[in-house]
């Protein structure tokens, strides 16, 4: 009985090939859900009257078409840069840190207690360090209960986080009314931070120094986690935490670690947002931007060169879409609505490429 | 030899029951691969048909067409004489067709019964009592003790196939499909498995059992067809197995499968299991103190687990002891707690006189302790991360591949490529994902990282287990060349056929002790089966 050879040859160079193949289907993946938000958005805007084109334009100009505007999505970019980083390191190692508003406001309190009572006795430069020091410790330390309770006893972060956010903010809040509160004002917020005390200017615009930090810190990281053996070795905890077992990584005392950089980092951003814009807390203030960030990181794939070009667009988004929503009349809050389109389809179009997969691969 | 029948004249006629499940010039093709090529067979009730052939020969394919998870590009699938169409798992549970996969496809962090209980429709109430009286019958039919409320998870992988056959069999049982069923099992437990198989044949089931032993073939077959290349090459109808001994079957399939028995005898005593002794012609020299001492080694399990139970041995170099055991009486902890990955609760371990009961990985890794787990994808390696980084898996910040921490990956996929030449792994590339690899090649990236530097001691877990013929051989080569370089080696396999093949002495594990160590020798396989039931104590 004779046989045929059933299998065919292989192209010359399968890799290139489906390396190319790779990148075109990376960035499409990330396309398409942008696309088809603006699309959809615009049509919300249609049915309630509005010009989405006029809405989109001044998204555009004030955003990023303006000097001013520029400069504001800029300044905006830094903290929303560092939480980046920090979800960054925590992703990577499969660990959900989703406490990043709780640690990145009690940072931003602890910035603003301690940089005008320093600032009278130290230079300062030293102030400024010290303050972010300060705040990156402290955003680590409340990072600690979700990371020994998953450490030791396997109890899932994503609840504890949350939940140490929750307590994270309202404790941030009672710092600022009973403990820091600048007795010179009514309103009760911290003390200020005079502009000549805080992060330098750059050149002559209004972006600070901490934009140049959150670039600094994200490329770092991603270095840190692409070219270490400390990333290496983060990534396979996240990736296989028997394997991680396996190959005698210490799994718990990694996933401490992890907290606290990825705490430390959000910290950070707290920190200078703190010295680099407001230079005080108000009494309830919370940008909630840590929320935000998450679906960026997933859109950028855990990438951080990815993540600086998705920072980028939304904080044009967000500083566009502010004064676009005044002008044009819908709420403020319709960039929320972009967002949450934005999400919706990249969540449809990740399970259209898994089914394609599926179906080539099977 | 010469009357072999071709398959299409033989089904049909030579039986009377008429067929439950058919398939009819089955085709189906996969981008490179023509996996099965026109495959006519038929099952009967009440008889166990065994689909035999190499990996690769496409039995595997056709047991995903039947159970709804593929469908074919050409050809009809009939049961009960209509032809249909299986969709799903799902319709082909309701066409009574009840599978067990070679992997085990249960939810870990659920338990038996709630495994068990997962099939039910939606909209109905999952009630724990009907479920458990279900449960009772089909461990009495099919003889086996498991706490229902365990975790599957922390079951041995012999004890979650047995799982899995109830979760076949929990909707009722006309066609039952067995993928490889005894590579987990040991022979009481392949016996245990005849019996149950026995008895739902005489049940009128039809059984399906798809092997690559040649043994087995001929001890529960009713009739046998081979495959090979995704055809069916020849067929052996109840009448005539019956009327032949096991050597004639024996010879008539390897020249069904082979050709001719001269030009692969190699493959051919692989798949007869009956291999010579690969390791018969050394004496170890015991006069030494031991490489490796174990005393009164004592470990915690969560529930589901076996711990271990006072464990003592010792091992010399250049020797190569045999664990076996029903799965799940303690070898996992064993392999474990010699690795360094397991902590230990009592006893020590010394090697080379020094003691080193408390260090992890890592300090034993230096110590020259190796260990190739049975979790290939679970633990041995991460799926995602590349050939190259599976490699090194293990020695990540090590010199010279990291240098003050940073990677070097110029070096690391030097060394990757260096690996994959030296061990043969077959990958497109040092980069492609390691979860893309065939489960042979994953077992070479696996050998190539424990055993490329100075290994001293190596524990092999079930290190054959899923493998074809060829990467059996190479895996047992892999151990016999270790032992002669005077590495101490521990197998743990359920496969007895394989540790006489490799090992100078096999230790019996039973509920967590060590039953008993015995010359490998005449005889050996009666002592080891005695020493598996916990029948004689040392």
């Amino acid at each position: 009985m004779s046989i045929e050879t059933k299998v065919d040859s292989l192209p010359g160079d399968p890799f290139r090939g489906e390396r190319a193949r790779e990148i075109q289907a990376a960035i499409l993946r990330v396309l398409i859900p942008i696309l088809a938000a603006l699309v959809i958005g615009g049509l919300i805007l249609l049915i309630l009257g509005k010009n989405p084109l006029e809405y989109y334009g001044y998204v555009l100009r004030r955003g990023l078409l303006t000097w001013g505007g520029l400069q504001e999505t800029f300044t905006r970019m830094a903290p929303l840069l560092l939480i980046s980083a920090g979800l960054i390191v925590a992703f990577r190692a499969g660990i959900w840190n989703l406490g990043c508003d709780g640690q990145f406001l009690l940072a931003a309190v602890i910035s603003a207690a301690v940089g005008p009572a320093l600032i009278d006795v130290l230079p300062r430069g030293i102030t400024l360090v010290a303050c972010m020091v300060v705040s990156v410790l402290v955003a680590a330390l409340w990072s600690l209960i979700p990371a020994i309770l998953k450490s030791r006893y396997g109890i899932n972060e994503i609840i504890t986080s949350l939940m140490m956010s929750f307590l994270g903010i309202s404790f941030a809040n009672v710092l600022v009314k009973l403990f820091f509160a600048d007795p010179g004002t009514t309103v009760p917020q911290t003390r200020d931070l005079a502009v000549v005390d805080r992060l330098p200017r750059l050149f002559d615009t209004t972006i600070h120094a901490g934009l140049l930090i959150a670039l600094a810190v994200v490329i770092l990281v991603h270095l840190m986690m692409t070219r270490t053996a400390f990333g290496l070795k983060l990534q396979v905890v996240g990736a296989n935490p028997a394997a991680a077992i396996h190959a005698g990584l210490n799994v718990g005392w990694l996933t401490i670690l992890t907290f606290a950089i990825s705490a430390g980092l959000i910290g950070l951003g707290g920190s200078i947002e703190i010295l680099g814009v407001w230079g005080n807390v108000r009494a309830d203030w919370n940008p909630a931007f840590g929320l935000l960030v998450v679906p960026l990181v997933f859109l950028a794939r855990f990438n951080g060169y990815a993540v600086i070009g998705f920072t980028l667009f939304f904080s044009a988004l967000m500083i566009g879409g502010d004064s676009a929503a005044r002008r044009v009349g819908v709420p403020s809050d319709f960039v929320l609505v972009l967002v949450a389109l934005v999400l919706i389809f990249l969540a449809v179009v990740e399970y259209l490429d898994h089914l394609r997969r599926k179906r080539t691969t099977a | 030899m010469s009357e072999i029948e071709p398959p299409a004249m033989s089904s049909g006629i030579s039986h009377a029951a008429p067929p439950v499940v058919a398939v009819r010039q089955v085709t189906k093709r996969f981008p490179g691969v023509l996996a099965n090529d026109r495959i006519s067979l038929e099952f009967r009730a009440g008889e166990v048909h065994v689909l035999l052939g190499e990996n690769g020969a496409g039995k595997s394919t056709l047991i995903g067409i039947l159970a709804g998870m593929q469908q074919p590009d050409e050809g009809e699938v009939l049961v009960d004489g209509r032809a249909v169409t299986i969709g799903s798992p799902r319709e082909s549970l309701e066409y009574g067709i009840g599978t067990v996969f070679q992997h085990v496809l249960l939810v870990p962090s659920l338990s038996v019964i709630e495994n068990l209980m997962l099939g039910g429709n939606w909209w109905q109430r999952l009630s724990r009592g009907p479920a458990l009286a279900r449960f009772r019958e089909l461990s009495a039919l099919l003889g086996v003790t498991i706490d229902p409320d365990a975790e599957v998870g922390r079951l041995s992988l012999g004890e979650q196939q047995q799982v899995e056959i109830m979760r076949a069999l929990w909707r009722g049982e006309k066609v039952l499909i067995l993928d490889e069923p005894t590579s987990m099992l040991t022979p009481q437990g392949v016996h245990d498995l005849g019996q149950v198989m026995r008895r739902l044949r005489d049940k009128g089931v039809a059984l399906i059992l798809i092997t690559h032993k040649l043994m087995e073939a001929y001890e529960f077959g009713d009739r046998i067809s081979v495959l090979r290349l995704g055809r069916v090459v020849g067929d052996i109808p109840p009448e005539r197995l019956r009327s032949m001994s096991e050597a004639e079957t024996t010879e008539a399939v390897i020249e069904m499968m082979f050709g001719s028995t001269a030009e692969h005898a190699r493959d051919a005593e692989t798949l007869v299991g009956r291999g010579r002794p690969v390791h018969r012609d050394r004496t170890v020299d015991r006069s030494a103190p031991p490489l490796l001492a174990v005393r009164d080694l004592e470990t915690e399990a969560t529930r589901g687990e076996c711990p271990l139970r006072h464990v003592s041995f010792d091992l010399w170099p250049g020797e190569v002891l045999g664990i076996a055991g029903v799965d799940g009486n303690g070898q996992k902890h064993l392999a474990e707690v010699l690795a360094g990955q397991r902590a230990v609760a009592a006893g020590r371990i010394d090697l080379a006189g020094m003691d080193v009961t408390d260090d992890g990985v890592p300090a034993r890794r230096r110590h020259g302790v190796r260990y190739v787990t049975d979790e290939r994808l679970g633990e041995g390696t991460v799926g995602i991360f590349s050939v190259a980084t599976n490699l090194v898996l293990k020695e990540i910040g090590t010199e010279p591949l990291w240098r003050r921490g940073w990677s070097d990956w110029g070096r690391i996929h030097e060394h990757a490529r260096d690996q994959i030449e030296r061990n043969d792994i077959r990958t497109p590339s040092e980069k492609t994902p390691v979860a893309r690899l065939s489960g042979g090649n994953i077992q070479k990236v696996l050998l190539a990282r424990e055993l490329n530097t100075d290994a001293r001691v190596a524990v092999f877990n079930k290190p054959t287990y899923g493998l074809d013929l060829q990467n059996t051989r190479i895996a047992h080569e892999r151990i016999v060349t270790s032992a002669d370089r005077g590495v101490a080696v521990v197998v743990v396999s359920t496969d007895l056929d394989e540790l006489i093949q490799v090992s100078d002495r096999i230790g019996v594990m039973f509920q967590g002790r060590l039953a008993g160590i015995v010359e490998n020798g005449p005889d050996v396989e009666r002592r080891v089966g005695l020493l598996m039931t916990g029948a004689e104590a040392a």
